[in-house]
């Protein structure tokens, strides 16, 4: 069994950054050109929050739980007729503002895990940035726009414990 | 050789000026552009600049800019009329420092018997620039960017002096001209095809060269001066807009510069060796090397730079002790060693 030469840190070091530069000329960098071309986040990227609508209860769980005081809720309670004929009229909430502020918003999920209605997803759309910052405050209908962009969710791993209800 | 046209004397100097402006200020953007911007992004996997100008070319004059159009901030405690001059004594040492450099049989500033000597005096000056540019900051962090500069600088100047005196041993002049022609007009045991470059015979001047070279130009791993992550930016973090941008132009310029000096001293300079066009002493040389003896200068000073770029994205930094020590207990010795070597080799042959 030969013995291979030991190289110098030094000498190594230098060659590890001429060769990232001869493989960047001959083969292209790692970045991509970011207006001009742009990288598919993954599935799961927390971009920005999309709410459901008619899921939410206004049970305000998730602006409960938010640690930057970054959803505003408000909502009255309406009658809505019962569920049997001659049975006593319903009550439920209905939803008047819903509000994310994105200025404020730290991208943490609580609200997503929270919510015991599947009315908050996750969205990887990530181009929202506005001129002025109020305008980072989403309503309730911009929030439901952003519906559109939340993908399905990915298959179960095979043997997963499903969660929740059957 | 004379040139064929006689110019009066204020000609002359108006061409001297626009001389020592071109050989500051092009080497400094072509090695911001090509070895900051371009080399530093793909030794990364990145692009650099590629929006302004075909791939980023314009990038630095959008730099340069964005820099005028800054306001000009002072710390209010700061010493005015200092903190105001530091950023032109530092860019005034480069320019100082160029004058000596021969481009060419005829193309130079000044044919001066000392040039050497002059030159390592005149590079010293930027060290007073960038102490009170520290001091007169009124900061804790460019204070201490400043004194820690200071050190190095002072640290690194005897190991420099000491590498360019094998040099001048070997030539036997300090004349920065005349080296180059002992070079092109020497010979290798005998054979004469490629001249004596110094870079053969006096190789250990030229590591300690180079090493100090870096040390002076505060690039990594000796940047301690300005180290980012504990000085903020050491005796440059009071500087914005137009001093900021003196301070980075001085940066660049004076690493072409120095470069320069180190292709004069160790590479040959401008000239190519004598032999291969039959010239034997400078009066034999034909006019059209005053055209390409400076693109063989230029040519030389950006392999020198590139590998004064590549050292500074590939290693990391020295700490402040393990920086002197390396100054005082391994490069004043070695050079010392290396001028008795020469010395005695000198006198042998």
């Amino acid at each position: 069994m030969g013995l291979k030469p030991k190289v110098p840190g030094l000498v190594k070091g230098l060659g590890v950054t001429f060769n990232t530069m001869m493989t960047t000329i001959t083969k292209g960098s790692n970045t991509v050109q970011y207006p001009h071309e742009k990288e598919a986040p993954p599935l799961r990227a927390r971009g920005v929050i999309a709410l459901r609508e008619d899921n939410c209860t206004s049970c305000m769980l998730c602006a409960r739980s938010c640690p930057d005081w970054c959803i505003y809720i408000e909502g009255h309670k309406e009658l809505a007729p019962p569920r049997r004929a001659g049975g006593a009229p319903r009550k439920v909430n209905k939803l008047d503002r819903f509000d994310i502020d994105y200025a404020l918003c730290m991208y943490c999920g609580i609200c997503v895990e929270v919510c015991p209605f599947d009315a908050l997803f996750w969205s990887p759309e990530y181009e929202y940035s506005e001129p002025k910052i109020a305008d980072l405050l989403h309503d309730k209908t911009k929030l439901g726009e952003w519906m559109e962009t939340v993908p399905e969710a990915p298959e179960l791993e095979v043997g997963a414990d499903k969660k929740g209800k059957k | 050789m004379m040139l064929a046209v006689q110019f009066p004397y204020w000609a002359q100097s108006l061409l001297r000026v626009l001389g020592g402006l071109v050989a500051v200020l092009l080497p400094a953007g072509t090695i911001v552009y090509l070895f900051l911007f371009k080399m530093m992004s793909f030794m990364q996997s990145r692009l650099g600049p590629m929006e302004a100008g075909p791939y980023g070319s314009m990038q630095l004059f959008a730099e340069v800019g964005k820099w005028l159009q800054k306001e000009d901030i002072m710390p209010e405690k700061a010493d005015h009329s200092i903190f105001k001059i530091a950023p032109l004594i530092v860019l005034a040492s480069t320019f100082l420092l160029v004058a000596v450099v021969p481009f060419g049989p005829d193309a130079l500033f000044t044919n001066f018997e000392t040039g050497v000597f002059y030159a390592l005096a005149v590079s010293s000056v930027s060290v007073l620039g960038i102490l009170i540019a520290g001091w007169s900051s009124a900061n804790k962090y460019s204070l201490l960017g400043g004194l820690r500069a200071a050190g190095q600088l002072i640290a690194y100047e005897l190991p420099m002096v000491l590498a360019v005196v094998g040099v001048v041993i070997q030539a036997g002049t300090m004349n920065l001209q005349q080296i180059v022609v002992a070079q092109n007009a020497g010979e290798i045991f005998g054979w004469n095809g490629l001249g004596n470059p110094y870079i053969l015979t006096q190789f250990i001047g030229f590591a300690v060269f180079m090493i100090a070279v870096q040390a002076e130009l505060t690039q990594a791993p000796f940047d301690m001066p300005v180290a980012e992550s504990e000085l903020v930016s050491g005796y440059m973090t009071e500087y914005s807009g137009f001093r900021f941008l003196i301070f980075f132009i001085a940066e660049f310029a004076t690493a072409g510069v120095f470069a320069l000096i180190a292709s004069v001293l160790f590479l040959g300079g401008w000239g190519i060796p004598f032999s291969w066009f039959g010239w034997n002493n400078i009066d034999q040389i034909d006019n059209w090397m005053n055209i390409v003896g400076p693109l063989i200068m230029f040519t030389k000073m950006m392999g020198l730079v590139f590998l004064i770029m590549w050292i500074r994205f590939s290693y990391p930094r020295f700490r402040e002790d393990q920086l002197q020590r390396f100054a005082w207990k391994v490069l004043i010795p070695v050079s010392l060693g290396n001028i008795m070597l020469t010395a005695v080799l000198k006198v042998v042959f």
